[in-house]
């Protein structure tokens, strides 16, 4: 079984993504694009799938200052790396692929389905070395790049500090000029992931520090290259102090790092100084949206499970079944399992979609299209956090399709929940991405991401011509709007009271985004119909987008009406009064 | 010395098959298809002969409907040098029986000279377990079925076969054929590079008519039925109880 619905992918990258006109004229044809998928797909079941059980139940060990990872993880991560699946991250010059981002995070969808733990040390070295692509010197792309597309070397993000978190303008590791151009760096680091591991030969750290001298706060942030070994093989003064023990994600392991106990960790500057935190939100856009991915991916994982289940598992009979001696109906048969059913799939398949969308972006934005890159700035909190949020959900309505098996460790659906649990924290929480959407992408430009928005809406809502979903989304449509006209007013006036109800904006802009991805899915599987006649999985699509829309997009109603009412309840809620 | 493995387009192995509602067989519209796995396995091997310096060239053949191409691509990016399709049906429903891809593909042998033939020992969607024999009967060439050890010693091939008692070891004349067994080897992932390195690969393409071929079925099939459903089972409290039961029915 897989942890991943194969065709749902397709049908997602195939016809409502329409891979097709965008790899026209590259080196990529459709067998191309599916020999990588099934390769993915058989490393997948074959080294990440069984190991899911396993890599929870034995963290990573802390042992004489190193990490310990179970010897069959290491099997799967380099089964990974072989194939290619790091490389297809990185552009071709250095050892990389070229492979458009919606391959790349299509791939990367069919990893953390199947455990998204041994996914996160390919896509962390991904994240580190494109900002070595990005912004560093053609020396130091070719001492790293290459070993890192080759899986040699394996990369991390070293931003949070144990004082320093959603504030990295507090961060206090320090970087002095040792005079040869390189830096000496001191400091701690906090929750990293991959900080430390024996699969690589060596680690390539991008750590933020402040050189001494520089202006305060986000803007006197500079970003520097710092290996755990140099050039030479030589330990580069980069200890573990401990491992974190988390509620999920236990395959990865997470570290607490000491940067120059003993004052000989070197550095080397990436770019210019002071810029940064500008090259790390440069690349924010594919890491939060691959962090939506991977919570569509743990989303999904869970239907499947919860899916299986309910049609093997017999208990009780039809409502009005008056016989007790008759057999028992497969869960699946009550209406209500249907609906945590339902709830899973109208939650997981749009999260998917504008995962894909969004990479789609990414794609065209590269080939110098600067509306797509608009729009993907005005996506990116959204692709983060509403499959945070609600394939979160999604996975506790799994638990529940199996009651209590549901709630032991003899099957997946628990671990799903608490893998999922991280996305809303990591790279920017929940909260700051509410106030991302609201206080910034909204505001930008007087506004034309948001606008610019709202027209590819419309647009696709014209093209429905009058179905039900898209009236129905029209009306949703409407209502944020003149809600953003007003919250944008209130955060001009005074932001810390007009963005006390960010997360409930960006909720509701989620939902209204999600209802889109539905229009889209519904029209692409009424043209596939049309061409290759109807279906069972065709028509899955429509019955879902129907639940979505009747359950979910009515929703978009209520919360606006807070959001007009101006609810200050948190906001006035007075620290002594709790 | 050249290498020839046909390789064929099968439902994937972890479909759940659905049989068509008139029982005239199972159900491929817009269902995974891969290569069979016992194929994969006979290009794994032929690689690994030319890695070892006793192939010079390892060509793929797929004999079906067009789509095969995708199957003939897989085989290029795991390492095949060049690949050929004979398009010999457009209805992915039909297929070729084991004769027809014998004559075929005894067809091509005579164009591209091969030393050796590496086919699967059966198809996983129909299981015949035919074609390499009949191809050997065509040619007049030994043959050495279901191996599961192969080597290429000059003029002869020594083979580990699997067979009812345990192994048999046998030493072929060459040219000669060998339908595979699923240990023979590990067959390798497609690496990226390779995947986008077999677009570039020859892959020629011909027809069922080209090689004079009446791929037309001899056989028919009278009727497809789902398998049984498995009965319910039971929970036993002891491995006395075990035993018991299967005393009770009969099994021990
Ligand atoms: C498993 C795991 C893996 C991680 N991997 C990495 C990694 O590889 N590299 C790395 O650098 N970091 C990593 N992190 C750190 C992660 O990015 C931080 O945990 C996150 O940024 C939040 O910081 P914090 O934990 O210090 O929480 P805090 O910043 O203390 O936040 C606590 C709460 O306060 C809220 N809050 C804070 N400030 C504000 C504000 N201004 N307005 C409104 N609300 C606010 C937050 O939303 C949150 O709900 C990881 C964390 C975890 C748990
Ligand atoms: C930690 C834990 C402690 C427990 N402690 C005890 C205990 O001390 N004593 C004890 O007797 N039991 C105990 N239980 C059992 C618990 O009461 C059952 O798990 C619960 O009744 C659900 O039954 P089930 O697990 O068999 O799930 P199922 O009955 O198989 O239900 C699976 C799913 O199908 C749905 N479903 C089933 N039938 C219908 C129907 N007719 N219509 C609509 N939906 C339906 C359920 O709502 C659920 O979503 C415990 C369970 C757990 C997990």
């Amino acid at each position: 079984m897989r942890a991943y619905d194969r065709d749902d992918l397709m049908f997602q990258l195939w016809e409502v993504a329409e891979l097709a006109s965008l790899i026209e004229d590259s080196d990529l044809d459709r067998a191309a694009v599916m020999g990588i998928l099934d390769t993915a797909d058989q490393i997948a079941g074959d080294h990440f799938l069984p190991l899911g059980r396993l890599l929870d139940e034995e963290e990573p060990r802390f042992e004489n200052g190193r990490a310990i990872i179970p010897e069959p993880a290491v099997a799967a991560i380099r089964a990974h790396a072989a194939a290619g699946f790091i490389a297809s991250g990185f552009e071709p010059a250095h050892g990389g692929m070229g492979l458009p981002e919606i391959v790349h995070q299509a791939a990367a969808y069919v990893f953390s389905a199947s455990n998204i733990s041994l996914a996160g040390y390919g896509l962390l070295t991904v994240g580190a070395g494109r900002l070595i692509q990005s912004f560093g010197t053609e020396a130091q792309k070719r001492r790293y790049l290459e070993p890192m597309a080759e899986g040699r070397f394996f990369g991390t993000m070293c931003l949070s500090e144990p004082q320093a978190g959603s504030s990295l303008s507090d961060i206090t590791t320090r970087a002095e000029p040792v005079g040869d151009g390189t830096y000496r760096i001191t400091g701690r680091k906090m929750w990293i992931s991959g900080g430390e591991q024996e699969v690589t030969d060596n680690i390539v750290h991008m750590v933020l520090a402040k050189i001494p001298g520089g202006p305060p706060g986000v803007k006197g942030i500079s970003l520097f290259i710092v290996p755990k070994r140099r050039a030479d093989g030589a330990p580069n003064d980069v200890t573990l102090a401990g491992l974190n023990h988390k509620m999920g994600y236990r395959g990865t392991t997470n570290c607490a790092l000491n940067f120059g106990e003993a004052g000989t960790c070197i550095g080397e500057l990436l770019g210019e100084p002071h810029k940064g935190l500008s090259y790390m939100f440069q690349m924010m856009n594919e890491a939060r949206i691959g962090v939506g991915m991977g919570a569509t991916a743990l989303g999904q994982a869970g239907y499947q499970a919860s899916l299986a289940y309910a049609r093997e598992r017999p208990q009780g009979r039809a409502v009005g079944a008056k016989d007790p001696t008759t057999p028992q109906v497969p869960i699946i048969a009550h209406s209500d399992v249907r609906r945590l059913l339902l709830a899973q799939k109208a939650a997981v398949e749009p999260a998917l979609a504008l995962s894909l969308y969004c990479a789609r972006l990414v794609d065209l934005h590269a080939r110098g299209d600067a509306g797509a890159g608009q729009l993907l700035d005005m996506l990116t909190p959204i692709a983060k956090s509403w499959p945070s949020e609600f394939c979160l959900e999604a996975n506790k309505h799994a638990i529940q399709v199996l009651g209590g098996a549901g709630y032991t460790r003899d099957y997946p659906v628990e671990r799903y929940y608490r893998d999922n649990r991280l996305n809303h924290i990591h790279e920017g929480t929940h909260g700051i991405q509410g106030m991302d959407l609201l206080g910034r992408k909204v505001m930008i430009d007087g506004g034309a991401g948001f606008r610019a928005l709202m027209a590819v809406i419309r647009a696709d809502i014209a093209a429905a011509q009058g179905s039900d979903l898209a009236a129905r989304l029209a009306a949703a449509l409407d209502r944020v709007e003149a809600v953003t006209a007003q919250l944008a007013a209130g955060v001009m006036r005074d932001p810390d009271r007009g963005l006390a109800n960010a997360t409930l904006y960006l909720d509701a802009m989620g939902h209204v985004v999600m209802g889109w991805m539905w229009l889209r899915l519904t029209r692409a599987a009424t043209r596939v119909a049309a061409r290759d006649g109807d279906s069972a999985f065709l028509r899955g699509k429509h019955q879902a987008a129907r639940y979505f829309v009747a359950r979910e997009v009515s929703r978009v109603d209520g919360w606006c009406d807070v959001l007009a009412a101006n609810d200050q309840s948190a906001f006035d809620m007075e620290t002594e009064w709790f | 010395m050249k290498v020839l493995v046909p390789v064929k387009r099968v439902i994937d192995y972890n479909v759940k098959v659905r049989v068509k509602a008139d029982g005239s067989g199972v159900d491929l519209a817009n269902v995974k298809m891969s290569m069979n796995p016992f194929d994969e396995i006979a290009i794994e091997e032929a690689i690994r002969l030319k890695e070892a310096g006793k192939a010079e060239e390892v060509i793929a053949v797929s004999i079906g409907v067009k789509q095969a191409q995708e199957t003939l691509r897989t085989a290029l990016a795991m390492g095949a040098d060049r690949a050929i399709l004979v398009v010999a049906s457009d209805d992915v429903h039909q297929d070729i029986e084991p004769l027809a891809v014998a004559k075929i593909l005894a067809a091509v042998v005579k164009e591209e000279q091969p030393g050796l033939v590496l086919c699967g020992k059966q198809a996983i969607d129909n299981d015949m377990n035919a074609t390499g024999q009949m191809l050997s009967a065509l040619l007049g060439w030994s043959q050495a079925t279901f191996a599961s050890e192969v080597g290429v010693e000059g003029d002869h091939a020594v083979v580990t076969r699997e067979v009812d008692g345990g192994l048999q070891t046998i030493k072929v004349k060459m040219p000669t054929i060998i339908s595979v067994d699923l240990r023979l080897n590990e067959p390798r992932y497609a690496s990226l590079p390779n995947i986008m390195k077999a677009k570039k690969k020859p892959l020629d393409e011909k027809t069922a008519a080209d090689y004079g071929v009446d791929v037309t079925p001899r056989l028919s099939v009278v009727k497809t039925t789902e398998p049984a459903a498995r009965a319910a089972g039971i929970k036993v409290g002891s491995v006395d109880e075990l035993v018991s039961k299967l005393k009770e029915a009969g099994l021990v």
